[in-house]
């Protein structure tokens, strides 16, 4: 049972998923869902904990023809962070949707996605094969266009679709290039593949077609505008997913796809220029933050300046930086951060919810007065903030300090002053509406209940936590960590 | 337990302040007990940690964030003398607050967040590396700046901007720095001699200026000390303690240590670093005075005191001479003492008079004998006045520039202390020897006493501190101790 | 047939499919003519993964391809039918079946 945790962690929240279209699942039914999903996470976790990074074959079959799901540190730790997200998202959304709206279109459609969107993100973190996860991935967009249109205003409409745009090309580029992969080593299972030697154009092509296609769906700058309508057009615990958590699946499969399947492929210009459009989005999405008088449109806007960190992943730890020592702390980095931003961007969404579900509208001048009003949420805010701004004591200053430490080792200074940069252009956002928190006089007129005001901040707490407590989840990070270098920093 | 206390030190302003956030606003008594008893918890600490390290022990616990980031908290004597005047100083200012706020509203957000920030100066004093000593630094401007906006009016948010923008760049400098520095000599810890000759001395150049200039700026460095007197409008409790004690010395005491613990005397010195140090703190030092002689309000006058008053320290780090180090290290805790003691009284000027600007001071002397007497202790300490504190700090720090073989320190000393008189002697010849105006006819009487007995405290102490230098538990005694078992030139 | 077997027919056939495809999704502005250049697309790819499943005239082809293209047109269908209901939706509210042209939030500092 144990051992076969991973598969009902895919399962479970599927099956919950189609339960709730047949019937609106009761609270106490969500409540064990959770709950089960929670406790199967767990096992997975422990069980990469105690075995490192293992494959589980389902059904019997063996590769290429079975479908095995792969588990390693990396994918336990997303698996963690999604359900942890996903708790507080289901939790912040029961208020939200609560049983009378379950009649509406929108309370009825809000629980079946959010499961969807869970299973597929597990899916995604588990599959072992190119295939699995472009149906993995799929599902994902599916689920999500459907949460981002459920508003079904012409502005949620509109930015379903361009979603929809870049998301099915994204696929589809994917799919050629896994198409490319197939044709050339007849397989596409990650462990064959990675020792199938990728060379020649062939996949070069596949390579560029599948970082593109994904690039597109982790929206990517310059792939980037179809992000902040989208997040923040969906309903807030529904942006909190689909910013914290569902760009997270595309990256991921990056990583597999560049590291493990194909870690001597890409060349220094490749490399380079992959961290170029991450550091151009690190400074055009903080700048367009900084402009936004939108408050949702502006965590929303961080996302894709948040997004860039990940990608200085590539020119950091890729190709012939793989073997070298920094490496290790580099991987960890980006990874660390794609951990610590998940839960900070969740919390900050789910707490610029409540905020403007009390004040009555949109505007970052919801936010006056708020430390009096809503002492809670106000704070959950401000911790969130702290991680995105990478400073001491948060995830993301770790995750920052491991990327910086590597780009000084391996000589790219150029990194380090756009990280250290990106620090600035963060506090020049977050600041603006944590200044007006302090105004006198507040502007929020419905009471939000202190209990719904603890999930924010909850999760703001686990991010800061990631920062103080962080060396069991780095050990964690490097199970099963592709070409060991795990001398790293030592 | 000795392996715990510097957590335990730690935990005593942490804790209260984290409950304090929790608290409903009307448990007011709760909420003072807290605080003072988290304050007096602490004081004890110390006092025994005073004479503990005194007879040569050092304390530390560490631990890993990840591998290659060490945390690591120790306790030197040089820490412990930051740790000291910080303990005292809020163990007064928490009294002085408790008085100044009265029935005031969102106080346990202001006690929270007042706590965090002696907890964060606490770490700086206590970090054993640089890593360690960034964390807490940052801490420290985190949250500081909701004691900044406190008011919420609009000139507190332009304020809070202006002093997020000078030290969110400084510490994106001051990060930068540590990390280039540490991935060429690995982790620096401040015991450790760092292997600085794996550098090549442009880049120690380089380095050492961006480690300077990203802690000058809550140093106040001139040039990056625009934040300061724009964070005047924050409460008087917040002016006294972080403007003067623990934000200003916390970039001091950063920069004293990245010189002596980092680097090494000897090294700023063969990279003829100590001479442009010497001379930007002696740049401040006069500009400070300059500015603070076209000042019309009292606040801004004090704070551009500030500026000048803390670049003694670093003038003193940057001379290559015992006798400057211990002045200024021995000006780390005096002028603590004498500028806290005016921003209480401006404070209680403006509490109880609504005393803004100098010439509204006419005449207080009479009506409010205490606080006056207080202010004029520390204006005369600042000017050099014996047998104040101040005195014995500039006598020193002039001593070691003749034995640096600057003479033109003493040039220096003497201009500031002209300067000093030429804005401190306007005041006090108003508060004394004027007849009294419109405000000092409305004074309110010098109550409550939490208001009153902290400013009269700490002027005596800073009194004492002079009058008492030669003891061995006295700032200069235990400076001296510092020079002469760590640094030694 | 000389010289070109049917796999590299079909895998020519699907790289032109998918040229056009690409051009349509590029070009058009009317969300329905983008969505038919997804398919056409979507089809371009699928019939090269079907030809990579070839191995010569005498063999069986390999059938793991065509295992995963009825898997990939499943999911091509299901992603039409939900994009040309959100376009049914947007027609019913605002009249038109284009997206706007301007980039929303890239420069409405407003």
């Amino acid at each position: 049972m144990i051992a076969m945790a991973p598969v009902f962690c895919i399962i479970v929240p599927l099956a919950a998923a189609f339960a709730s279209v047949v019937r609106p699942l009761p609270r106490p039914l969500v409540g064990l869902a959770i709950l089960v999903v929670l406790g199967l996470t767990g096992m997975t976790v422990a069980e990469v904990w105690q075995q490192g990074a293992h494959r589980i074959p389902v059904g019997g079959w063996q590769a290429p023809l079975g479908i095995a799901l792969v588990v390693d540190g990396l994918s336990g730790a997303l698996l963690a962070t999604t359900a942890l997200v996903m708790t507080a998202v289901l939790l912040a959304a029961l208020p939200e949707f609560a049983d009378r709206d379950r009649e509406t279109r929108k309370g009825w459609a809000f629980w079946p996605l959010a499961f969807l969107v869970w299973a597929a993100l597990n899916a995604a973190f588990l599959s072992g094969d190119l295939f699995n996860i472009y149906v993995s991935l799929e599902f994902l967009t599916l689920a999500t266009l459907a949460l981002v249109s459920l508003e079904e205003t012409a502005e949620a409409l509109e930015a379903a679709m361009r979603y929809a745009l870049f998301a099915l090309f994204g696929s589809l580029a994917y799919l050629l290039g896994v198409v490319l992969l197939y044709a050339a080593h007849g397989t596409l299972d990650i462990a064959l593949l990675s020792q199938a030697d990728l060379q020649g154009t062939n996949s070069i092509v596949a390579a560029a077609l599948i970082t593109t296609g994904l690039a597109a769906k982790t929206a990517l700058f310059p792939f980037h505008a179809w992000l902040p309508p989208a997040h923040a057009g969906a309903p807030a615990p529904a942006s909190a997913m689909l910013s914290g958590l569902v760009p997270k699946a595309p990256f991921f499969v990056l990583i597999r796809f560049w590291f493990d399947v194909a870690p001597d492929l890409p060349g220094e210009a490749a490399l380079q220029f992959i961290g170029t459009l991450g550091a151009a989005a690190i400074v055009y999405g903080s700048v367009l933050a900084m402009r936004q008088t939108q408050l949702k449109r502006l965590v929303a806007y961080s996302t894709v300046a948040q997004l860039g960190y990940l990608f200085l992943i590539f020119p950091l730890a890729g190709g012939d930086g793989l073997s070298q020592v920094w490496s290790a702390g580099a991987w960890t980095g980006a990874t660390f951060h794609a951990v610590s931003h998940a839960l900070a961007k969740a919390a900050m969404f789910l707490a610029a919810g409540l905020v403007v579900h009390a004040a009555g509208h949109d505007r970052v001048s919801a936010m006056n007065g708020l430390t009096q009003s809503m002492p809670m949420t106000a704070f959950a805010f401000g911790l969130a903030s702290v991680t995105i701004m990478g400073l001491p004591p948060s995830g993301g200053f770790v995750a920052k300090y491991l990327l910086l430490t590597a780009a000084f080792s391996s000589g790219q200074f150029i990194w380090a002053a756009v990280i250290v940069a990106g620090g600035v252009l963060a506090a020049g956002y977050v600041f603006r509406p944590l200044s007006r928190t302090f105004f006198h006089g507040h502007v929020q007129t419905v009471a939000v209940p202190r209990r719904q005001q603890a999930v924010p901040l909850t999760l703001a707490a686990l991010a800061l936590l990631l920062g103080i407590v962080s060396s069991a989840p780095y050990a964690f990070l490097q199970t099963g960590r592709p070409i060991a270098a795990e001398e790293g920093l030592e | 337990m000795t392996p715990f206390l510097p957590a335990l030190i730690l935990g005593s302003a942490l804790v209260p302040g984290i409950i304090t956030f929790f608290l409903p606003e009307e448990r007011v008594r709760l909420r003072n007990a807290l605080n003072l008893g988290g304050a007096l918890v602490k004081l004890g600490l110390v006092v025994f940690l005073v004479a503990e390290v005194n007879r040569g022990r050092i304390y530390e616990t560490s631990f890993d964030l990840v591998p290659g980031l060490p945390m690591v908290l120790r306790l030197d004597a040089l820490g412990l003398l930051f740790v000291t005047l910080s303990t005292v100083l809020w163990l007064l200012t928490t009294v002085y607050a408790i008085g100044y706020f009265g029935r005031r509203r969102n106080l346990s957000r202001f006690f929270g967040f007042f706590s965090l920030c002696v907890f964060s100066t606490t770490g700086i004093a206590f970090s054993g590396t640089l890593v360690t000593l960034f964390f807490f630094y940052e801490l420290l401007t985190l949250a500081t700046w909701p004691l900044v906006v406190h008011w919420g009016d609009a000139a507190s948010i332009r304020a809070g901007r202006r002093y997020l923008v000078y030290t969110m760049s400084g510490s994106a400098v001051l990060l930068f720095a540590i990390v280039w520095l540490e991935s060429t000599v690995g982790p620096v810890e401040f015991t450790v001699p760092a292997e600085m000759a794996a550098m090549q001395d442009w880049t120690a150049r380089g380095i050492l200026v961006l480690l300077v200039a990203g802690l000058g700026v809550k140093a106040a460095l001139v040039g990056l000390h625009r934040w300061l007197p724009a964070a005047m409008v924050a409460p008087a409790p917040v002016s006294a303690l972080l403007h003067a004690v623990a934000v200003v010395k916390a970039g001091a005491f950063g920069i004293v240590r990245i010189v002596y613990d980092v680097y090494g005397i000897e090294l700023v010195h063969e990279l003829s670093m100590t001479l442009p140090l010497a001379l930007a703190a002696s740049a401040t030092i006069l500009f400070g005075s300059l500015m603070a002689l076209g000042q019309r309000q009292l606040k801004p006058l004090l704070a551009y005191s500030t500026v000048s008053q803390v670049s003694y320290i670093l003038l003193g780090a940057a001379l290559f001479s015992p006798y400057a180090t211990i002045g200024g290290l021995v000006h780390l805790v005096h002028q603590g003492l004498m500028k806290i003691t005016l921003f209480f009284c401006a404070g209680v000027f403006d509490e109880r008079a609504g005393i803004h600007d100098i010439d509204e001071l006419d005449g207080i002397g009479a009506r409010m004998p205490w606080t006056s007497v207080a202010f004029t202790i520390g204006a005369l300490g600042m000017i050099g006045l014996p047998p104040i504190a101040g005195f014995v700090s500039k006598w020193y720090l002039g001593l070691g520039g003749v034995g640096a073989g600057h003479e033109w320190v003493v040039a220096v000393l003497a201009a500031s202390s002209l300067l000093n008189c030429a804005y401190f002697l306007p005041v006090l010849t108003r508060i004394w020897f004027r007849a009294p105006g419109p405000h000092a006819a409305a004074a309110k009487r010098e109550v409550p006493a939490a208001l009153v007995v902290p400013p009269a405290i700490t002027a005596a102490a800073a009194l004492a501190a002079g009058l008492f230098a030669a003891f061995a538990y006295s700032p200069l005694g235990w400076a001296t101790l510092i020079v002469g078992r760590e640094y030694t030139p | 047939m000389s010289g070109v077997d049917t796999g590299t027919i079909f895998a020519l056939t699907g790289a032109v499919l998918i040229g056009i495809g690409v051009y349509g999704l590029l070009v058009r502005g009317h969300m329905l003519r983008r969505l038919i250049a997804f398919n056409v697309m979507s089809s371009g790819i699928f019939l090269m993964f079907g030809a990579t499943g070839a191995r010569g005239p005498a063999a069986a082809p390999d059938p793991v391809p065509q295992a995963l293209i009825i898997t990939g047109l499943v999911v091509a269908l299901a992603a039409t039918a939900l994009v040309v209901a959100l376009l049914l939706r947007y027609a019913q509210i605002t009249g038109r079946a284009a997206l706007s042209e301007d980039m929303p939030g890239e420069d409405d500092p407003a």
